[in-house]
């Protein structure tokens, strides 16, 4: 029997953001541990994004704290590093997956620059070995090799977005946000796209925390669940728990809501 | 390795202790609907147990509480994981899927299933879960298949446009596939033809001889008769119904 990995990777106390009176979230705490998917699901306005930036340190929190596993070990407060220790994290320990592939991509540089920049950011200078890493990211997200010299600008949106994770992982992250990921992709693109990110994040042996709207997809990628309603946690727990068996009113709202196919 | 222990015969793999369940539906006015009330029983390594009763009398949410997809209202059940019992219900959701991972199997009567993913890796897939290497899972995962007549050529094809009793044979093959110590079956043989129900009650039978406890629901009266070690009626645990 595997023990249960019991320090956490991510953990997140009394967490809150406001916007002036406005709440953006509201005393959030959860913890993330190593190779777990965690979903964050709510409607527009209920606070997941609002908590994905401060949980990524792109938004600082207005209380609580949010501390992060080094890879040495050691449990670090993201908002008493330095600028500069945040920015390395994100580029070499962290991934980060926008729903839009421009806000992660750079358009006008080759899809191969776009994933040797991340290495080049992480101390890595030999051309040859920059460009066969490049080649072995890109195939592993289903990008032909003869495409590795065209820009983003001429891919499809499903083959941007695939890109933009190939981007993020090759530099051996431990943890990825994702920010709906397969929002305004085709519904055939979405399932090859989830299809992949599960397989990548059960081969990584990953951690990732991913904000979506679709209970669809926290099914099919996630581990556990939280949902949010007006910046506060209605319900947590095991993802198909969650889904089959919903306690607070707002989540069997949710789950009632889906349309059956 | 533990697996010993918990299999040798008589042990108590599974002990449910008055476990409840009632659902309160908050879009109806907070309606308390009451399923299960103080269920009670043991079921240990080595035997069959079916769970009996009409429809409506609560076999199938007895059987998603003990996977920990339903969460129990009260009570507790105890679960032979490793060396310890531990409570699934009181479980947090990661030492859950810990107990799924490596004690508790599920074969459900309806696949899930992910687009895009080939029948043959459906059904290996708990193994790799389990460390098992891709190749080894793979090999195991054909022969579980080709016991349970699944054409080949369906093999590398995902499964979601196959017959209902294709997907539930590549269901069976994925749940079977494991070692799990405790098995879950929610009437694994209804969609299946008489030759594919024989295999299955094979497969049953050979569980138990390797010391798995299992727990199931069966409709079909011939698999009932043919796998039951004993008959857990389940309207002993009734809610008392006022009108």
């Amino acid at each position: 029997m595997t023990m249960l990995d019991e320090t956490p990777l991510l953990s997140v106390a009394g967490l809150s953001r406001y916007y002036g009176e406005r709440v953006g979230c509201r005393d959030v705490s959860f913890e993330v541990y190593p190779g777990e998917v965690l979903a964050i699901v709510g409607e527009s306005g209920s606070g997941k994004t609002t908590l994905l930036n401060c949980i990524s340190t792109r938004l600082e929190p207005s209380a609580g704290s949010v501390s992060y596993r080094m890879r040495d070990g050691e449990s670090r407060d993201l908002y008493r590093m330095s600028e500069a220790e945040r920015r390395l994290l994100m580029r070499t320990d962290w991934g980060f997956v926008h729903q839009n592939p421009a806000d992660g991509l750079r358009m006008t540089v080759s899809a191969g620059a776009n994933v040797g920049e991340r290495l080049m950011a992480v101390g890595e200078r030999h051309y040859g070995r920059i460009r066969d890493t490049a080649t072995h990211w890109l195939s592993r997200v289903e990008i032909a090799a003869d495409r590795i010299d065209d820009q983003p600008r001429a891919f499809s949106g499903g083959m941007r977005q695939r890109l933009q994770i190939a981007r993020n992982l090759v530099t051996g992250p431990r943890l990825v946000f994702m920010d709906e990921p397969t929002g305004g992709l085709d519904v055939s693109v979405q399932a090859r796209l989830l299809d992949l990110l599960r397989g990548l994040v059960n081969d990584l042996g990953l951690a990732a925390i991913v904000v979506t709207h679709d209970l669809a997809v926290a099914r099919l990628l996630s581990h556990r669940m939280i949902v949010m309603k007006d910046g506060r946690v209605v319900e947590e727990g095991l993802t198909d728990r969650v889904l089959d068996d919903p306690q607070a009113p707002y989540t069997q709202l949710l789950v009632s809501s889906i349309l059956q196919v | 390795m533990s697996d010993l222990v918990s299999r040798e015969a008589g042990t108590v793999a599974v002990r449910a202790s008055a476990l409840s369940k009632s659902f309160r539906m908050h879009l109806q006015g907070g309606l308390e609907l009451p399923v299960v009330e103080g269920a009670s029983f043991e079921v240990h390594a080595g035997e069959c147990v079916v769970l009996g009763g009409p429809s409506g009398a609560g076999k199938s949410s007895i059987l998603k509480m003990l996977y920990g997809n339903y969460a129990a209202t009260g009570g507790e059940i105890l679960i032979r994981h490793g060396e310890a019992m531990v409570d699934l219900v009181a479980a947090s959701p990661r030492l859950v899927l810990a107990i799924r991972r490596e004690t508790l199997g599920y074969v459900s009567q309806f696949l899930r299933t992910v687009p895009r993913v080939a029948a043959i890796d459906v059904v290996a897939e708990p193994l790799v879960a389990r460390g098992i290497d891709a190749a080894t899972a793979r090999e195991r995962a054909a022969r579980t298949l080709e016991r349970l007549n699944l054409p080949q050529r369906l093999w590398q094809l995902p499964p979601a446009t196959f017959s209902g009793g294709e997907q539930q044979r590549v269901n069976i093959a994925r749940g079977f596939i494991t070692d799990h110590p405790v098995l879950l079956l929610d009437e694994p043989t209804a969609s299946l033809d008489a030759a594919n129900r024989r295999v299955v009650i094979e497969m049953i039978a050979q569980k138990k001889a390797q010391g798995v406890a299992q727990i199931g629901i069966f409709h079909d009266e011939e698999v009932r008769e043919a796998v039951a070690d004993r008959i857990i009626d389940v309207r002993g645990f009734g809610p008392a119904r006022a009108a």
